[in-house]
């Protein structure tokens, strides 16, 4: 029967690409097959219980979630900005927006620390004024890797505003919704998918940033030294420790995606009414 | 109590300047060819669009005024729209979407959920009030649409295209209903739709809109008997032909002469039905018709027993015999032919 046989083609990927998508498959697990291979998991138990690890996942944790909270709070508005509102220079200010994304982090801390820092440009100000600091605090962290993930939610975020059939919320309008209700009701929803996935984005983003904020916020057990920094500090002493840290990264980030795809990614939207 | 439009706006290459008028009650057909301005004529009215010129008013509130620097927002509106593919929030159930409006305007919700079951009840939805959109059959997905703008008490009710997306087995029906909805509205309704049975079927009255103007407003029967634009002509499928009346005679731009009787002399029209038009080889010498026109056969249509026989020269005609005729005549495109019609015939006015 020719349909059945049309059906089944079209579910079944050529060989040729089928063989290229196993390599990526196993270009992805093989490393970190060699990572679990190589652990020395007896030591475990000691690492975890040990107060300097604990305060460096604690901080990574807290300090991506903050990130993400903030790149939310003004990805978002700047995403609506970029997406709806025609404006000169709009190709600049998205260019502007998504470079800290394609330089090299290191670059971002440094531009950083000579913008915020207490001589910097701008820091400077900020310290006379305010006795407020950023850099070599828990404060700076956060700054650092917001620079560097914010831009994973407003590009997300813009392409799925633009995207978007707006005649919904036209016609939300015409019932009677003002514009901020349109937007918690008929706007958000409508881009629910692709906001969580540029918030996920953001928070792995933030939650793996090291250059950045070593060189903005530096490397301070308890303030600032987040888990990519103390396991590439372990590397260099000792690193069995090295590695078991890098399987707790590894297994929060991996239980966060597996638990954020079957929550919000899967699923349908909610009700809202 | 009315709705008064004088609508000035310049949208990309179409300039829209549409002043029309609807009374409580009443329900406008506004009908036209694609990309005439009809669904912006509504989006006006919504507040989706902003005037350049002129005046919106509904009864003596003035919702869009640009002298006056008046614009009323949308959501302010005392506005209803039923859009094309009727836009229902997918991610909601009927009753929510229906009771969406009253949400938004502040009415809490367990209130809001009565008022839109009774509305889906009204509509014969009650069984489906929990179903999402994408359960919904075209009919009922329309009837939702309808409810959902209804539930804010509007005043003005807007209709685009209602029937547009339905399948040909389901649109007598839904077409049915939804006249007898309307009916029980007593605001003011407009219709959006570029087919004349929905207009006929649902309309009080009819304004005709093409390249951005009213070009006819009127009861159906006045328009449909009078055309005065080749776009109703070609929608009720008849001949209409404009120029000078003197003596008794119409006289096209390009020559061709229609002899009326009795009409009035200036600018007028001259109305031919296809079937009163008749075809012959040639010239008859001693006939007591009036009218003939040389030409030579255009296009044949057949519609059953009945063809259309498109007749071109210098006054391009249609005219309508029977299949038995044109068997008769053995009737070819390119063919010399001579078409005449009895002046009594012929529907003449004032242009």
């Amino acid at each position: 029967m020719p349909s059945r046989r049309r059906r089944v083609d079209r579910q079944r990927l050529p060989i040729p690409a089928l063989i290229l998508a196993i390599i990526a498959i196993a270009f992805f697990a093989l490393p970190f097959i060699g990572l679990v291979w190589r652990t020395p998991w007896r030591l475990t138990w000691e690492v975890l219980t040990d107060p300097d690890v604990r305060q460096a996942l604690w901080l990574s944790i807290w300090c991506s979630l903050w990130a993400t909270a903030l790149s939310i709070t003004f990805g978002v508005p700047l995403a609506w900005l970029l997406a709806r509102v025609g404006f000169p220079g709009r190709g600049v200010v998205r260019a502007l927006a998504t470079l800290s994304m394609v330089l090299p982090p290191v670059v971002g801390g440094v531009a950083l620390f000579f913008s915020f820092g207490r001589r910097g440009l701008f820091g400077q100000y900020l310290y006379n004024w305010f006795g407020f600091r950023l850099p070599f605090t828990t404060r700076g962290v956060i700054v650092a890797q917001t620079f560097v993930a914010m831009p994973f939610l407003v590009l997300t975020m813009e392409g799925a505003l633009r995207q978007m059939d707006r005649r919904f919320e036209d016609a939300a309008r015409t019932l009677g919704a003002s514009r901020g209700y349109v937007f918690r009701r008929v706007t958000m929803p409508a881009v629910w998918p692709a906001f969580i996935a540029g918030c996920v984005l953001t928070w792995a983003r933030a939650l793996g940033e090291f250059g950045a904020t070593i060189t903005f916020a530096g490397n301070f057990p308890r303030t600032t030294q987040t888990m990519p920094l103390a396991i590439y500090l372990a590397l260099e002493s000792n690193p069995d420790e090295a590695l078991v840290l890098s399987m707790v990264l590894i297994a929060v980030s991996f239980a966060v995606l597996i638990g954020l795809r079957d929550r919000w990614l899967g699923g349908s939207a909610r009700a809202l009414t | 109590m009315t709705l008064r439009i004088d609508a000035g706006v310049q949208l990309g290459p179409l300039a829209l300047a549409v002043e029309v008028g609807v009374q409580p009650g009443e329900v406008l057909a506004v009908l036209g060819p694609n990309g005439a301005g009809k669904s912006s004529l509504l989006r006006i009215v919504a507040g989706l669009v902003a005037l350049d010129r002129g005046r919106l008013t509904v009864d003596d509130d003035v919702l869009d005024d640009p002298v006056g620097n008046v614009f009323v927002p949308p959501d302010r509106r005392p506005v209803g729209m039923v859009f094309q593919d009727y836009l229902l929030f997918t991610n909601l159930t009927a009753l929510e979407n229906v009771a969406f409006g009253l949400r938004a305007r502040g009415v809490g919700r367990t209130t809001a959920r009565l008022r839109a079951a009774e509305l889906l009840d009204r509509m014969g939805l009650s069984s489906h009030a929990m179903a999402r959109p994408s359960g919904l059959s075209g009919g009922q997905a329309q009837r939702v649409a309808l409810a959902r703008a209804l539930a804010t008490s509007p005043r003005v009710l807007l209709l685009d295209e209602p029937l547009a997306a339905l399948d040909a087995t389901t649109r007598t029906g839904v077409r049915r209903d939804l006249r007898h909805h309307l009916n029980d509205f007593e605001g003011m309704t407009i219709v959006v739709t570029h087919d004349p049975v929905d207009a006929y079927a649902l309309a009080d009255s009819v304004a005709i809109v093409d390249h951005g103007e009213v070009v006819q407003r009127g009861t159906i029967a006045d328009v449909t008997a009078h055309p005065r634009s080749q776009y109703v002509a070609d929608l009720i499928g008849t001949n209409l032909v404009a120029g000078d009346v003197a003596n008794g005679v119409l006289v096209t731009s390009s020559g061709a002469q229609v002899v009326v009787a009795g009409a009035a002399p200036g600018p007028g029209f001259a109305m031919i039905r296809p079937q009163a038009i008749a075809l012959q080889r040639h010239v008859a010498t001693d006939s007591s018709v009036r009218n003939s026109w040389t030409g030579t056969i255009g296009p044949i249509d057949l519609l059953g027993d009945r063809v259309r026989v498109g007749v071109l020269g210098a006054l391009p005609l249609t005219a309508e015999i029977t299949a038995a005729s044109l068997a008769e005549l053995d009737l070819q495109p390119g063919d010399a032919i001579v078409a005449s019609a009895k002046a009594t015939d012929i529907t003449a006015y004032p242009a």
